[in-house]
């Protein structure tokens, strides 16, 4: 496991890296090119500051050198192209005052001409992730998904995407479908462990938050996949058996991620906007405040998917209240909430619900319920919990 | 309920995929493979060689005929088939959502119509 250390210098380097792509190009629109003129520079730095020493300011210096092979780029292409050179419009920063144009660099990779790409997209330029090792998260074979980068970067330099932040008001609408996408490809369900893709994207939803701290969702989004990652451990007990979340041993639940949830949760709250992710993140919060061998807080974590299921009316959410009701109101209430739900009859949890109150309720529905939770279950130890569970039921 | 799972997808080139990749979708197929089998529902799965190796057979024209190519030469082509035993669709569905292969391939998902079951030729219904 890598240190605490190694971890900080990486998320320097990754930050630092996002920072300066994002202003070399907020001018051209060329992410390639501005990709090609800071690995010159970070080359250049490997030779350069272990014989002249790490400069001051080392982000001001890659800046420079970066902008500097940007020029002779353009120059060498203007002279072919017998076109002007507008030598203004690519005028450096001054060292030393690089301001974070992350954000800029993030809604141009949510643009929707390159929507399906937006995701990979954010982690190769803003993060740094190189296309293998997005593939290998997002489990995309290398030549796919750096073809897919590829393709998007053209797209944007074609189409010259704007670099710009809207105004204040606008900012949260434009960042809406980028949260959107990255709680898409976090919230995945693979057959394979998903920790290396958690990890990737645990750090984009901070990179957001951190990029646009006045939008309370980007907390929300960021707390939420904090405090769902926390509980991951607990998912299964040491016998590989699955264990749903109100049973769940707290002990095993991770502080750290825990504590990073709270401070993005804290953060949403202050700014005074209610959001789906928000929501989302504070019935995180309430399965969270749980101490060991206590049952959560039904009547709390009732409110809240009210809340939820008004503002952001999804299937799951719908399926999560209707179990809820079944803890605050009695199984038969949470089965009648269920019956009232359209478009969930492929749905797993919708299944795993209805087979578990009908079994509450002694009800011999029971039974053709589990089976057929039990048929559209993929995960092994879910799986096997229900056959218990249907087991259990005796009949 | 026999079910197939077609997958179709365009045929890499050498060296399209990088080793560390190939290793990840591997253990992604293993994991995927263990899971259908734990849950008692698999009852084949073929990963195909490149159709550059295809040879084809018939008859449909009177005369025997034995080609070398594939049937259809296409960019994207039949590259694998899972076998899956399960109770309807919805299952089918279910488990076809979930393989790694999507990343990649369009997956078919085709109700069997008739099989041959320890020996024996029986057309379900």
């Amino acid at each position: 496991m890598a240190g605490d250390a190694e971890v900080r210098a990486e998320n320097a380097a990754r930050t630092s890296y996002g920072r300066l792509l994002a202003l070399l190009a907020t001018r051209t629109h060329d992410l390639a090119a501005a990709e090609d003129a800071l690995a010159d520079a970070f080359e250049r730095a490997l030779t350069r500051w272990p014989v002249d020493g790490t400069p001051d300011d080392p982000d001001a210096w890659l800046l420079t050198v970066a902008r500097n092979r940007q020029r002779d780029r353009w120059k060498s292409a203007a002279e072919r192209r017998s076109l002007p050179f507008d030598e203004a419009a690519h005028d450096a920063a001054a060292p030393g005052e690089s301001p974070d144009r992350r954000l800029e660099l993030l809604l141009v990779c949510a643009h929707p001409a390159v929507a399906g790409a937006s995701v990979p997209l954010m982690l190769n330029t803003v993060l740094g992730f190189t296309a293998e090792q997005i593939g290998a998260a997002l489990l995309v074979p290398t030549a796919t998904m750096a073809a897919r980068l590829t393709r998007a970067k053209k797209r944007i330099e074609r189409e010259r995407i704007p670099f710009a932040v809207p105004e204040v008001d606008a900012l949260a609408g434009r960042l809406g479908p980028v949260l959107e996408a990255v709680y898409g490809s976090y919230s995945i369900e693979w057959p394979t462990p998903p920790r290396e893709r958690h990890a990737l994207l645990l750090g984009l939803a901070g990179t957001i938050a951190e990029s646009a701290p006045t939008v309370a969702e980007a907390h929300g989004l960021a707390a939420l996949m904090y405090l769902s990652s926390a509980r991951l451990p607990a998912r299964v007990d040491e016998d590989g058996r699955y264990i749903p979340l109100p049973l769940q041993d707290p002990r095993r639940w991770d502080r750290d991620l825990i504590a990073a949830g709270h401070r993005h949760l804290r953060v949403a709250h202050a700014l005074g906007t209610v959001g789906r992710f928000q929501l989302e993140a504070a019935i995180g919060a309430v399965h969270c405040a749980r101490r060991p061998g206590e049952a959560p807080d039904w009547a709390n974590l009732r409110r809240l998917y009210d809340a939820l299921v008004a503002l952001a009316p999804t299937r799951g959410a719908a399926v999560a209240r209707a179990a809820v009701i079944a803890e605050t109101d009695g199984a038969r209430a949470g089965l009648e909430a269920l019956d009232l739900l359209d478009g969930v009859e492929r749905l797993q949890p919708a299944w795993a619900v209805r087979a578990s109150l009908l079994d509450r309720l002694g009800e011999p529905a029971a039974d053709a319920a589990y089976a057929k939770a039990i048929s559209i279950t993929t995960d092994s130890a879910e799986r096997e919990y229900l056959a218990r569970r249907a087991r259990g039921t005796g009949r | 309920m026999h079910y197939a799972l077609l997958i179709n997808n365009a045929e890499p080139d050498e060296g399209d995929i990088a080793a560390e990749a190939f290793l990840q979708m591997q253990r992604a197929m293993a994991d995927y493979t263990a899971a259908l089998q734990a849950a008692g529902v698999l009852i084949g799965a073929e990963i195909l060689e490149p159709q550059a190796q295809t040879v084809t057979v018939t008859r449909r024209d009177g005369d025997l005929t034995i080609q070398d190519g594939p049937f259809a030469d296409t960019r994207e082509a039949l590259a694998g088939v899972f076998l899956l035993d399960v109770p309807d669709q919805d299952a089918a569905l279910a488990w076809a959502e979930k393989h790694p292969a999507t990343q990649y391939a369009v997956i078919e998902v085709r109700k069997v119509a008739a099989a041959c079951d320890e020996g024996i030729w029986n057309a379900e219904d």
